[in-house]
C-alpha cells in the first residue's frame, strides 16, 4: 500500500522512524511548524527552525527517498506573546519562496485566548495575501469544541478564505460534523492517548463519508506513532473495505487537497 | 451536527461480526476502567473535576443511539463561547474544570 503522511513533526523523530514509514508505504511527508515542547525566547529561534524545515529536513528525508514538504507559522502555544508573534510573522514571507512550502500552518488556538485569536487572524490575513493553503490546529481535550468554533468563525469572518483551501486538523466525534458542514477539510489525528485511535478514526470515516477527510499521525516529540496511518488502513482492511477505498482515503484525499498548492507534486506522477 | 452518511462501500456487518473484531478490545478496556474506579475507591480525598466528569459520562454508555463518543466529548467540553482574557496554563486536563 501507499500513503501520504500529511502531518508529522519529523525534526523530532529519528531515522528509524523514516525507515519504518518508508517501509510501511509512505510516499511523501508534510511537516507543519509547531511548538518545540518549550517556548523559544526570540524570533531568531524561529528563523533557525524555518531553515531547518525548508532546507535541512528535506535533505534528511531524501536519504530515505521521501519527498518532504512543510508549513510555516508561529504556533498558538507561543502566540500568547504578541510581540514575539509579530516578529515571527514578519519572517514568514521570505520563506514562502522555498520550493517545498505548502502554506501557513499549523495555526489555530490552544487555550482560546484573545491574544491567540489576534495572531490567528493575522496568519489568516497573511495566507490570503500570499494565496497560501491553511492548516489549522484545533485545541486539545475540553478546549477543542469551543476552539474549533472560534477558528471557523475567524476563517468565515475573513470573508476571502475559501473553505476548500483550509484543513482543520485534530477533529473528533464532536467536531467533525460541524467542520465538514462548513465546507472545510477535516484531519483526523491518530494519537495513542488524546485525539483519536485508529478504531475510532475508522468509525468516523464510516459515519461521515466525505471526500474532504485525511488521516495523520501528527507524530512529534511526545508519545506518538509515526506509522499510525498505515495502522488505520489495516483496521479498514480488517473491516472489509476495498483496497481502492483505502487508497483513495490515505493517498488520494491528501494528494487532492495538497495539489491545490503548486509546490506539491503527486509522488505517483514523479515516479512514472 | 451534520447527519452521518454511511461511507459508500462500508460492508454491512452483523453484531456477531463486530464482536469478532472488537469484543476483546472493549472487554479489556472495560476491565481497566473498572479497576481504575476501584483504585479511586481505595484512595483518600474527594473527586476532582476530571473524576466527576468521568462518573457523569458512565450513564451515557447505556443510552440508546450511536452518538456516545460525541455526547461524552461534549459533556467534557468548555461550554462557553467567547475567548478568555488570558490563560495561566498551556495544558488542558481532559474535562472542563467548571463541570458540576
Ligand atoms: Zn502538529
Amino acid at each position: 500500500m501507499r500513503y501520504i503522511e500529511p502531518h508529522g513533526h519529523m525534526v523530532s523523530r529519528t531515522t528509524d522512524d523514516y525507515q519504518a514509514m518508508t517501509m510501511a508505504g509512505c510516499a511523501a511527508i508534510c511537516e507543519p511548524a509547531f511548538w518545540a515542547g518549550f517556548d523559544r525566547k526570540s524570533a531568531d529561534g524561529f528563523y533557525d527552525y524555518f531553515c531547518q524545515l525548508t532546507q535541512h529536513e528535506p535533505k534528511r528525508a531524501a536519504k530515505f527517498g521521501l519527498p518532504h514538504y512543510c508549513w510555516l507559522c508561529i504556533n498558538p502555544k507561543e502566540s500568547e506573546d504578541v510581540a514575539l508573534a509579530n516578529d515571527v510573522l514578519a519572517l514568514i514571507p521570505q520563506f514562502l519562496k522555498s520550493p517545498t512550502v505548502l502554506g501557513i500552518g499549523e495555526i489555530g488556538l490552544n487555550k482560546n485566548t484573545r491574544n491567540e485569536m489576534k495572531i490567528l487572524e493575522q496568519h489568516i490575513e497573511l495566507a490570503v495575501k500570499y494565496d497560501q493553503l491553511i492548516l489549522v490546529h484545533t485545541p486539545h481535550l475540553e478546549d477543542k469544541r469551543k476552539g474549533t468554533r472560534l477558528i471557523m468563525d475567524a476563517l468565515k469572518a475573513n470573508g476571502v478564505v475559501k473553505p476548500e483551501r483550509v484543513i482543520i486538523d485534530h477533529v473528533e466525534e464532536h467536531t467533525i460534523g460541524e467542520v465538514l458542514d462548513a465546507g472545510f477539510w477535516a484531519g483526523i489525528t491518530l494519537y495513542p492517548e488524546s485525539k483519536a485511535t485508529p478504531v475510532r478514526a475508522v468509525d468516523m470515516l464510516e459515519n461521515f463519508a466525505s471526500q474532504r477527510v485525511w488521516l495523520n499521525s501528527a507524530c512529534d516529540w511526545g508519545v506518538s506513532d509515526p506509522i499510525a496511518v498505515p495502522k488505520a488502513a489495516q483496521e479498514m482492511r480488517r473491516r472489509g473495505h476495498s483496497a481502492a477505498a483505502i487508497d483513495s482515503l490515505v493517498y488520494g484525499n491528501p494528494v487532492r487537497f495538497l495539489s491545490q498548492c503548486p509546490n506539491f507534486k503527486d509522488p505517483a506522477a514523479l515516479k512514472s | 451536527m451534520s447527519s452521518p452518511h454511511p461511507l459508500s462501500g462500508t460492508p454491512p456487518r452483523s453484531r456477531e461480526q463486530v464482536a469478532e473484531l472488537h469484543f476483546m478490545d472493549a472487554r479489556y478496556k472495560l476491565l481497566d476502567l473498572a479497576a481504575f474506579l476501584d483504585r479511586l475507591e481505595r484512595a483518600s480525598g474527594g473527586d476532582d473535576h476530571r473524576i466527576r466528569g468521568l462518573r457523569q459520562a458512565l450513564p451515557l454508555l447505556l443510552e440508546k443511539g450511536d452518538g456516545r463518543v460525541a455526547k461524552i466529548l461534549s459533556l467534557w467540553s468548555d461550554p462557553s463561547a467567547a475567548p478568555i482574557e488570558k490563560s495561566d496554563t498551556k495544558a488542558a486536563t481532559g474535562v472542563w474544570p467548571g463541570i458540576k
